[in-house]
């Protein structure tokens, strides 16, 4: 109750005063419940011990150390089974981080795309995305994992495989894409791409601060952050021949294979969660009202620029919550990647938890990871989020 | 628009009637056309050939053998398969006790959306009919008892979607009260559990419920397999219901809390007759798409050996008999589902409408 909650003399300031007013009245009720959830976690706790114990099982991480001896099917790290569950965990953690990333950078454009789409004033578009979006969030994604996963085992052999664009084959050992013919080359591209980011964020920040636009044009700083990395990868000599997948013998070779479970589990993905980001950037376009819309044309702004200066920045403070909570469903939705069998962090530790026993610390690591990722993104779009709504109050 | 005066903009509301506006929008300017022509050419495209499959060339009637030969959809094997992918490895002979629970089960939940029934009374009705439902699927009073390895199919699909929120209720409105509470410690436990079991997949808590929780039992005991999937989805559930529940409790303006106390009620007395009721009534909407998110997850079970609808429907297609007709029946499944979903959206827009009136 308000009236009891704060004692006279709370608003003081001090750390006394500080944690007095966190913890408030009721100092009787509050211990007890407290005493009982410790005591309902010692009771839980000493449970497992015993159990552990009984079975045989030392708790601890030292099983960390251990070799995992089993496969795991597609890794972005040197993988053998011989090699330790430290290893084969970081494996999963990292195959589901990659097929995230990609899944909420696809989903962002598609996603944004259909939005647009759906408000167009073209009816027979805007139906044609409602009615994905309805068929998308009606039924379970694993159902549609499920379906795309047939579809990608349902692809004829390497022999017959489609070939939808030049140098892009498409069969069921997953599909094949031109890549680079050595390995580094992809390393210096990221290294340049990166580079070319930085440039181009300085060069914003830049012209920012100087206020003026002319004083730095945009295009100058286009061409530094594009020319620049360029010139440099060139100057470089690496390597930059691409590699287009043949078909040799019963396979492909050549090129890069991306397997069929992440295909399906990243087209599964992006799939739903485009038609989630759909929504919500309709939602956030819509929820501009129609005299800011009004206001600007009678400014005589064109109807791109109306777009772009007074829509889009009203908008994206509707949306941007509610995508940082779309990027932590993919994040998580990802998981159902044992379902169809690709090995993802849940995967594996549900593998590493069959093999050893130590469920406990398995599943701690698991929460663990999930969390860890989880309050990251949340960070990382709220500092964002702080940005864009500081821009409105000014 | 390019000389960017103010005469050059089109009237804001347009006088020109329905039909006129749609042909504008579909064939007004050229980009317009082309985007209604490429709609219609993936349309066109897509459409016949899952016409022939589901409809012209399908199979309705006969054995397998007759379906292999087909080029369309095997309804067939729906046909022959419907009992074992409603009600899995359910006793056959007894069939009707699912299928009845079920039925309670969707009666409770399409009543509780009327709101002839937000009243207390319901609460009676739900406990009544839960109790029913639960006596039908064990088997009992009568006949000997169908143990829960054997309840499989759209009944336990119903079963945890519906106990799940309902089950998560009470805890859901502990743990919102003590998110808005001025008790520091109970405040921090209410946004450790919330914010934790929010964090992490649903998988993830059934896994610790499957291979945890029966190490954290006492030596001997033991808790059955589907009843752990339920906890783990009461638990999961609750958190998001919390932060349902904590928005509707925001949205009560701080007189009614003021007036509550002036009239003399105690915390629980005011929240329970004036505060609960009223921040209810707000989130109705916010819950029903909690509710059909739940229903879809409950498909997640499969990740831990239960069957639901989706693994009775992904396992009649292994039957040696009738192998292979997975696009039948994960259509078959799907058919439920967008069912079920769409029903629950279109009454969730009526009543965000209804509540908007009044």
């Amino acid at each position: 109750m308000p009236s009891s909650a704060v004692p006279p003399g709370a608003l003081r300031s001090g750390p006394v005063a500080a944690v007095t007013l966190w913890w408030g009245g009721r100092s009787g009720l509050q211990a007890a419940i407290l005493a009982l959830v410790l005591l309902g976690g010692f009771l839980l706790g000493s449970n497992t011990l015993a159990n552990m114990e009984r079975f045989g099982i030392t708790p601890g991480f030292a099983f960390l150390g251990r070799p995992a001896g089993f496969e795991i099917g597609e890794a972005l790290l040197d993988y053998r089974p011989q090699d330790s569950y430290a290893l084969a965990l970081l494996v999963g953690l990292l195959n589901t981080v990659k097929v995230a990333l990609a899944g909420c950078l696809i989903a962002t454009v598609l996603g944004v795309l259909l939005g647009v789409a759906r408000l167009s004033g073209n009816a027979l578009l805007s139906g044609l995305v409602q009615g994905y979006v309805e068929l998308v969030r009606s039924t379970p994604l694993l159902l549609q994992l499920f379906f795309w996963s047939a579809t990608f085992q349902a692809l004829p052999s390497p022999r017959q495989a489609l070939n939808p664009l030049p140098g892009v084959f498409l069969c069921n050992r997953g599909i094949q894409l031109p890549a680079f013919a050595d390995g580094r080359a992809g390393g210096w591209l990221l290294a340049a791409i990166a580079l070319a980011l930085a440039l181009a964020l300085a060069g914003t920040v830049l012209r920012r601060r100087l206020g003026r636009r002319d004083a730095l044009s945009g295009l100058s700083v286009a061409a530094a952050a594009c020319g620049l990395p360029a010139a440099l990868l060139l100057a470089s000599g690496a390597p930059l021949q691409v590699e287009v997948p043949e078909l040799a013998g019963f396979n492909f070779s050549g090129g890069t294979t991306v397997s069929p479970e992440f295909s399906a589990l990243l087209v599964g993905l992006v799939v739903n969660a485009a038609a989630m980001i759909a929504e919500i950037v309709r939602s956030g376009i819509q929820a501009v009202p129609a005299g800011q819309w009004e206001a600007a044309r009678a400014l005589g702004l064109p109807r791109h620029r109306i777009m772009r200066l007074v829509v889009l920045p009203q908008a994206m403070r509707v949306i941007v919550p509610l995508l940082t909570s779309s990027y932590l469903n993919l994040t998580k939705n990802s998981s159902l990647a044992v379902a169809i069998g690709f090995p993802d962090l849940v995967s594996v530790i549900n593998t590493s938890a069959n093999q050893t026993g130590q469920v406990l610390e398995t599943m701690a690591i698991m929460m663990g990871a999930y969390l860890t990722v989880n309050l990251a993104v949340s960070a990382a779009m709220n500092l964002y989020n702080r940005r864009l709504a500081a821009r409105g109050a000014r | 628009m390019t000389d960017g005066v103010l005469q050059s903009a089109p009237p804001l509301t347009s006088p020109r009637p329905r039909w006129q506006r749609l042909w504008a929008g579909l064939f007004g300017t050229p980009l317009n056309a082309a985007v209604t022509l490429c709609c219609l050419a993936l349309l066109g495209w897509v459409v016949p050939p899952l016409l022939r499959w589901t409809l012209l060339d399908a199979v309705w009637v006969g054995p397998a053998d007759r379906c292999s030969d087909a080029a369309g959809a095997c309804w067939a094997f729906i046909g022959e398969k419907l009992r074992y992918i409603l009600f899995g490895f359910y006793d056959q002979d007894r069939q009707w006790r699912p299928a009845a629970a079920g039925a309670i089960l969707l009666a409770l939940a399409g009543l509780s959306g009327m709101p002839l029934f937000w009243r207390r009374a319901t609460l009676g009705l739900w406990l009544f009919g839960l109790a029913a439902a639960l006596l039908l699927l064990t088997g009992g009073p009568a006949g000997p008892a169908v143990p829960t390895e054997r309840w499989s199919g759209l009944p336990v699909s119903l079963l945890l979607a519906v106990v799940g929120l309902v089950g998560a209720f009470p805890l859901a409105v502990l743990l919102a009260l003590a998110r808005r509470s001025s008790m520091g410690g109970v405040r921090t436990l209410a946004v450790l559990f919330i914010e934790v079991t929010r964090g992490v997949p649903l998988i993830a808590v059934l896994y610790v419920a499957t291979l945890l929780l029966p190490l954290m039992l006492p030596a001997g005991a033991a808790i059955d397999k589907l009843l752990r999937a339920q906890i783990a989805i009461v638990l999961f559930v609750s958190a998001y219901l919390a932060e349902i529940l904590r928005a509707g409790l925001q949205s009560i303006p701080a007189g009614q809390y003021e007036a509550a106390q002036a009239l003399g009620l105690g915390y629980w007395q005011s929240m329970r007759l004036v505060i609960l009721p009223q921040a209810l009534r707000t989130v109705i909407p916010s819950i029903v798409t909690l509710a059909i998110g739940l229903f879809q997850d409950t498909t997640l079970i499969i990740v831990i050996g239960l069957f639901d609808l989706l693994n009775t429907a992904r396992t009649a297609a292994k039957d040696p008999a009738w192998l292979g007709f997975y696009d039948e029946a994960f259509s078959f499944a799907a058919l439920i589902y967008l069912t079920v979903c769409v029903i629950a959206s279109r009454y969730s827009l009526w009543l965000e409408r209804r509540l908007r009136r009044c």
